[in-house]
Formats: C-alpha cells, sequence, structure tokens
C-alpha cells in the first residue's frame, strides 16, 4: 500500500530515526491524527531481504559510517571505528534487538538520591518515577507482545538457557526464567510465533520478534498520516528568530539535499547521532549547538555495564540453536552495595555464530588458547551481563576535529572510561557467571570483553532543572519548545535493564504530550 | 549434522580485525571473494605457501585441512591485485618470517617441521603491521566458511528449514542430571 506523502512546506511532525523511539512516536501521533514525516538514514529493507548470516547482515544493515573512539574502553583499541554496534536502516536497532523487555526499578530512577554521591559520576535522578511510567510500560508491553506480560506464556527453554537454568538453580538463585521477550510465544497482532531460529541479531525471519519495521511503521503509513523516507540523513535543525525550530535539512546517498519544514523536531538517531545532530545544528543564536544552554548535549554517555562469560561443557549444548537471549538470571539486578558497587545486573543467555564468536571472543588472541576454545563451539553455552553504568560527564559524544563525513560534517568521536564502579560490577558478574557454569560443570570458562556498544544511552539527559540536562520530563528540550528527544539519549540514568522497553514506553508518553501540546497550541 | 550450504555465498572482509595498521583499522567493510587461485597467482607461490603456513599457526585447529587456510588468505586475492602496498606488506611479512626460520632452522618458515619451533619466529613477529594485519583479516576469512562451521558443529542457517523448533533446540537434558 502507498504510504501519504507529504510536501517538503507541509508544516509535520519531523521525526529523525525510525528505531524504538522515532518509529513508535511516529505511529502513536499518526494514530491521533497527526501528520508525521519520519526521517531515516538507512535503507528500508523488509524481511525478505534477511539472511541468517553474521557478516553478510552486518554490512547490509549495521551503522559503519565512520566514527572514532578515544578513553579506555578495549573497544577503543580492538573496534577503534566501530564503538557502537547499531543499525542503520528502516527500523533502527529493532531489527537486530534481541527482545529483552524488562522495566526498570523503582530505585533505579533516582539514582543519585539512593546511591549517594558516588566520585566521578554524574548521577542525577529522573524528573520521572516508576509510578509516572508504569501505565505507558503496561501499553509498551501490551504493543510489543512481550512474554510473561498480559498473560502471554513465556518462551520454552533453549539449550543454553537449560544449562543456566541449570547453574543457577545451584547458585540458589530464585528469579530466573525464559526472560520477558518481545517475541511472540503464539501468534499475535497478526505475528507468528517464534519458529526457534536463532539469529535474533540479523533481524527475525519470521517476524515473531518485535520490531518498528514490521509493526509501528506500516501501522503508522496505513492512517495516512504518517510518511517514512529512507536515505534521508538529517544533517542539520534549523530556527527561526524566536528560536522555535522551523525544519530539518537532510541529505540523501546521491548528494542532493532537501529542507523538511516542521512545527514539532523529535530527535531519536540514537545516542551518537542525536547529540550529533544537535552539535551539528549551532547557530549564533546557539552557538554551542541546539538545546545546549546547560553544556550536557553529547555528556554522559553511557553504554551500560556489559561483559560474556562462555563456558565449555563435556556434552552438547548447540547455543546457536534457538532465541538468542530467551533466558535471565535477575537476583544480581538488586540494589545491594555490600557487593563492593552500586546497580545491579541482568545475567541473559547469549549466543554467537561461530564467525562473530570468533571476532568477538577474545579479540587480538591467536593459537591455540583461542583455537581450543573454538573448538569446542558445539559444547559452549554463553551468558551476557548487563547492569547499570555510571553516567560520567568525560565519557562523551563531540564532534571531530577536522575529519568530515559523505556530506562534509564533522564526524562523532565517543570518548568512553570506565568507572571503577562498573568494573567492580563486570569482575563481580564474570565470578559469578563462572561460579555458576563451573557448578554444572564446565571444563572451561572464557571472559569476553564488551563488544562495541549495542547499548547507547545518557548524551541528551532528562532533567527536572534546565542547568542539569538536555530535556526535561517529557523529553522536551528545556531550551526550544517544539524540540524534542525521542531515543534512549533522554536516558538520565542507564538501569540495569536493556533500554528498548523504556525508549517505547517513554515515545507512547511522549506522543500525548505533542498531542495534547499542540491541541492547546502550547508548542 | 547438516551442513550449511550458501551457493552464492560472499565472504565478507574487514571491521571485525583487531588492527594496529591505520589503514586497516576501521573504514567501511569491503566484500571480497575468495579465490585462492588467484591469491597464489598475484602473491607468488611460495609467499601464498607461507602465509597459508602462517594462517595455520594464527588460528591451529589439527582437523581443519589446508584447504581452509588457502582459501582464508584467498580474500587477498582481489585486494593484492588492487593494493600494491598490501600486496608488498603481505610479500615482505612471509620474507621476513624466512629470513629467521632460514637463521634458525636452515628452511623456510613453512619448512620448519614442528609448531613449536614456527611459533618461536611467529612469537619475535607479533608486534609487526604485518602480523596484526593478518590475524585481523583471517580471523574473519577462516571462520566465516560454511565447511569449517560444519567441522565446529555449528549447523548455521534455519529459516529455510523452519528454524530449530523442531531439530534440537532444546534436545539437552544432561545439565538437568548434574
Amino acid at each position: 500500500m502507498a504510504s501519504k506523502k507529504f510536501g517538503l512546506n507541509d508544516e509535520v511532525v519531523v521525526i529523525v530515526g525510525s528505531g524504538a523511539g522515532g518509529g513508535t512516536l511516529g505511529n502513536e501521533l499518526a494514530q491521533k491524527g497527526i501528520d508525521v514525516v519520519i526521517l531515516e538514514a538507512g535503507k528500508r529493507h523488509e524481511i525478505n531481504d534477511f539472511e541468517n548470516d553474521e557478516w553478510p547482515m552486518f554490512s547490509k544493515i549495521s551503522w559503519l559510517d565512520k566514527r572514532t573512539t578515544s578513553g579506555t574502553w578495549r573497544v577503543a583499541k580492538d573496534f577503534p571505528n566501530l564503538p557502537a554496534w547499531i543499525v542503520k536502516a528502516v527500523g533502527g536497532s529493532t531489527v537486530h534487538w534481541a527482545g529483552a523487555s524488562l522495566r526498570f526499578q523503582e530505585h533505579e530512577f533516582k539514582t543519585r538520591t539512593v546511591y549517594g554521591a558516588v566520585k566521578g559520576a554524574n548521577l542525577l535522578d529522573w524528573p520521572i518515577t516508576l509510578k509516572d511510567l508504569e501505565p505507558y510500560y503496561a501499553r509498551a508491553e501490551d504493543k510489543m507482545g512481550t512474554t510473561g506480560t498480559n498473560g502471554i506464556p513465556r518462551l520454552p527453554g533453549s539449550n543454553n538457557y537449560k544449562v543456566l537454568a541449570a547453574g543457577a538453580k545451584k547458585m540458589g538463585y530464585k528469579r530466573f526464567h525464559t526472560g520477558n521477550m518481545s517475541i511472540n510465544s503464539q501468534p499475535r497482532d497478526g505475528r507468528g510465533s517464534c519458529q526457534q531460529i536463532g539469529f535474533c541479531f540479523q533481524g527475525c525471519k519470521s517476524g515473531a520478534k518485535w520490531s518498528t519495521l514490521y509493526t509501528e511503521i506500516p501501522k503508522g503509513e496505513k492512517t495516512g498520516h504518517m510518511e517514512v523516507r529512507s536515505d534521508a540523513q538529517a544533517l542539520k535543525i534549523e530556527h527561526d528568530a524566536s528560536g522555535k525550530v522551523t525544519g530539518v535539512l537532510y541529505g540523501d546517498s546521491k548528494g542532493n539535499r532537501y529542507f523538511q519544514k516542521a512545527k514539532v523536531v523529535c530527535v531519536a538517531g540514537n545516542s551518537i547521532e542525536s547529540p550529533r545532530l544537535l552539535l551539528n545544528s549551532a547557530s549564533s543564536m546557539f552557538p554551542n549547538g541546539l538545546a545546549n544552554s546547560s553544556g550536557q548535549v553529547g555528556k554522559n554517555y553511557m553504554r551500560h555495564m556489559t561483559g560474556s562469560v562462555y563456558a565449555t561443557f563435556e556434552k552438547p549444548v548447540h547455543m546457536f540453536r534457538g532465541t538468542t537471549m530467551a533466558g535471565i538470571v535477575q537476583d544480581e539486578a538488586r540494589f545491594d552495595p555490600k557487593r563492593g558497587f552500586v546497580g545491579g545486573y541482568e545475567m541473559e543467555t547469549l549466543s554467537l555464530g561461530v564467525p562473530f564468536l570468533a571476532a568477538f571472543l577474545d579479540p587480538g588472541s591467536w593459537g591455540r588458547d583461542f583455537s581450543t576454545a573454538m573448538d569446542a563451539y558445539d559444547n559452549m553455552a554463553g551468558m551476557w551481563l548487563v547492569g547499570e553504568d555510571m553516567a560520567q560527564e568525560s565519557n562523551r559524544i563531540t564532534l571531530h576535529a577536522s575529519e568530515k563525513d559523505q556530506f562534509g560534517l564533522p564526524i562523532p568521536n565517543v570518548q568512553f572510561s570506565d568507572h571503577p564502579n562498573d568494573v567492580a560490577m563486570r569482575n563481580h558478574g564474570f565470578k559469578q557467571g563462572k561460579a555458576l557454569y563451573e557448578s554444572v560443570g564446565a571444563k572451561r570458562v572464557i571472559y569476553t570483553p564488551p563488544y562495541p556498544s549495542t547499548h547507547n544511552l545518557g548524551t541528551n539527559r532528562m532533567s527536572a532543572k534546565a542547568s542539569d540536562g538536555v530535556v526535561n520530563k517529557w523529553g522536551q528540550s528545556h531550551d526550544v519548545k517544539n524540540l524534542f528527544v525521542s531515543d534512549g539519549s533522554q536516558f538520565t540514568t542507564g538501569g540495569a535493564e536493556n533500554p528498548t522497553l523504556t525508549i517505547v514506553a517513554l515515545a507512547i508518553r511522549q506522543a500525548e504530550y505533542i498531542a495534547q501540546s499542540l491541541n492547546n497550541r502550547e508548542i | 549434522m547438516n551442513t550449511p550450504q550458501q551457493p552464492k555465498r560472499r565472504q565478507f572482509f574487514k571491521i571485525a580485525s583487531a588492527g594496529t595498521v591505520a589503514s586497516a583499522s576501521g573504514g567501511l567493510p569491503m566484500l571480497f571473494m575468495p579465490n585462492a587461485a588467484v591469491a597464489e597467482d598475484v602473491l607468488g607461490a611460495d609467499v601464498f605457501k607461507g602465509l597459508t603456513k602462517i594462517a595455520r599457526d594464527i588460528f591451529p585447529h589439527d582437523r581443519f585441512e589446508d584447504e581452509l587456510y588457502a582459501n582464508a588468505v584467498g580474500v587477498y586475492a582481489d585486494q593484492a591485485k588492487a593494493d600494491g602496498a598490501l600486496k608488498k606488506m603481505l610479500q615482505d611479512g612471509v620474507a621476513q618470517a624466512n629470513a629467521a626460520a632460514k637463521k634458525k632452522f636452515g628452511k623456510d618458515y613453512a619448512d620448519v617441521a614442528t609448531e613449536k619451533q614456527r611459533l618461536e619466529i611467529l612469537k619475535s613477529m607479533v608486534k609487526t603491521p604485518f602480523f596484526a594485519k593478518l590475524r585481523g583479516d583471517l580471523v574473519v576469512s577462516l571462520y566465516n566458511q560454511p565447511a569449517v562451521w560444519a567441522k565446529l558443529g555449528y549447523q548455521g542457517p534455519s529459516a529455510d528449514k523452519g528454524g530449530y523448533i523442531n531439530r534440537g533446540f532444546n534436545d539437552q537434558d544432561w545439565m538437568d542430571k548434574i
């Protein structure tokens, strides 16, 4: 079905990005009859384009435009031009996400209060509470068909999960199951149930996994109020003499440039591109970048404390068979500073195919130490540790001083160094993961360092006071009232949980606010 | 076990690798067709033989035939043809390994009898851009071969077979008996 096409002079709501934030926000607004144009930098690949093959899909959908790195994180050494592992395509990173959909815990909205003044960290309480977000979490779970909610059964456990669960039981852990996954365990919302294909990171061939690509976006397009323009990279947000934004300049791969008028602009390009766009939109009125009177745009970059534990056993596991992340132990997600760190972490099943495992298991390693691990591939189980990392001002996205992209704009540099709390948490997670697998007979345990960042957060953070952050509790710029941030970059702190559910809940909530504000002529 | 099959499969190259060479570390990934015969032709038979042996010593799997390592080195076919600096780096790297092997063991690297002896030479080269480039490329090109997957017990693509839902995604129960 052909969707509505808007003219460049139509004053629409322009959303930059079509992932969990942008795609959801677009559909929510369109359902309310508000005209929306989504600008997506990448191409539109439908399910037919997905391949069960790691490198070809990586090269097809990943955001591979050059970025540089700095800081002491190991990614800067191993993958200096690939700080983040995210998607450049319609649907954004919901194309390759694993589906884990967890609510934040109550205390994770008020870390400054609960954790206190952590030295070197730039903690701040969110301007909203769990209670504020609960109704929207419920709507997000219903929209996404999250297992373990709304009476939806959990997915069956794979072999990789069975190893995790057996170990969790031995460890005395109580909170483990196959997760809250936005992957259909039974047909729902016009999509079928999970066929245990594996390759969740390569785009779900059956469509059982929620992605804005084949849920929110076609639903929004069907209303006649939403258009998605692919191959449309936002370059600059313009404003008028009063400081209100007026539209977005964008470019395509053929070198054409266009200016789309807007009555409202919502930025949802993920936590590297979103602040980059604001910084690249500097003007004489906003010399430090748009929405940046606080100086916080690009700062407080978070990527979650992560790490993986892989273990080899006497007998087969075949971890690649089945849903990649349908397995979780939540006991360590609690706040318990007696462990030597604030915040908590989740342990989630994870598997990589042979091509990716070789590249990521221990980047740079070689010889028999490495090859014997690969030789045990079929007897290997794996888990991912994902926990709350500390917001730090010095971890930040900046514009490169000299290197430019294909549009002539400065490329982003991503600076990150672990906070000591992140290191303590990772070491704890490694130790617990090792003990878990050894309790069920692991012969060898391997600690895998963080992959290029999949959870990029915090670079346009929400704050009660305009001097502390970039946006208010609605994701609305403190400085420019018709400019919003609609992705994970608005997170004040990161929580221990995979962020997508929270991004979707915030987008649903923001859509209500934007609709109401437009209706009341407040923006 | 099913052997993964992909008739029109392309070998993917670069970006995953940990390179210390500026030109090798990053930039856009490129896709190359592996072609061992062409690579041998472009680089010269001796250089190709040396690279193939070094490839085995970097990622030693006793159950892998030489052909799998030759295929891995084969991704240099088009690249070395197009990029004179790369070709020279590979040729010089093998020459350096051969010179060290001649000095120590009186023969070319590939002809040195034991892995232990060859590693004495290889370990002295780990800090060279040649080694970083080769290791970084091979970790992709070796392990991206369906024939390698089959040997390691990775069944690969499953969507065209209906997924693993009826093909053993939960067929193990040994962990419940521990």
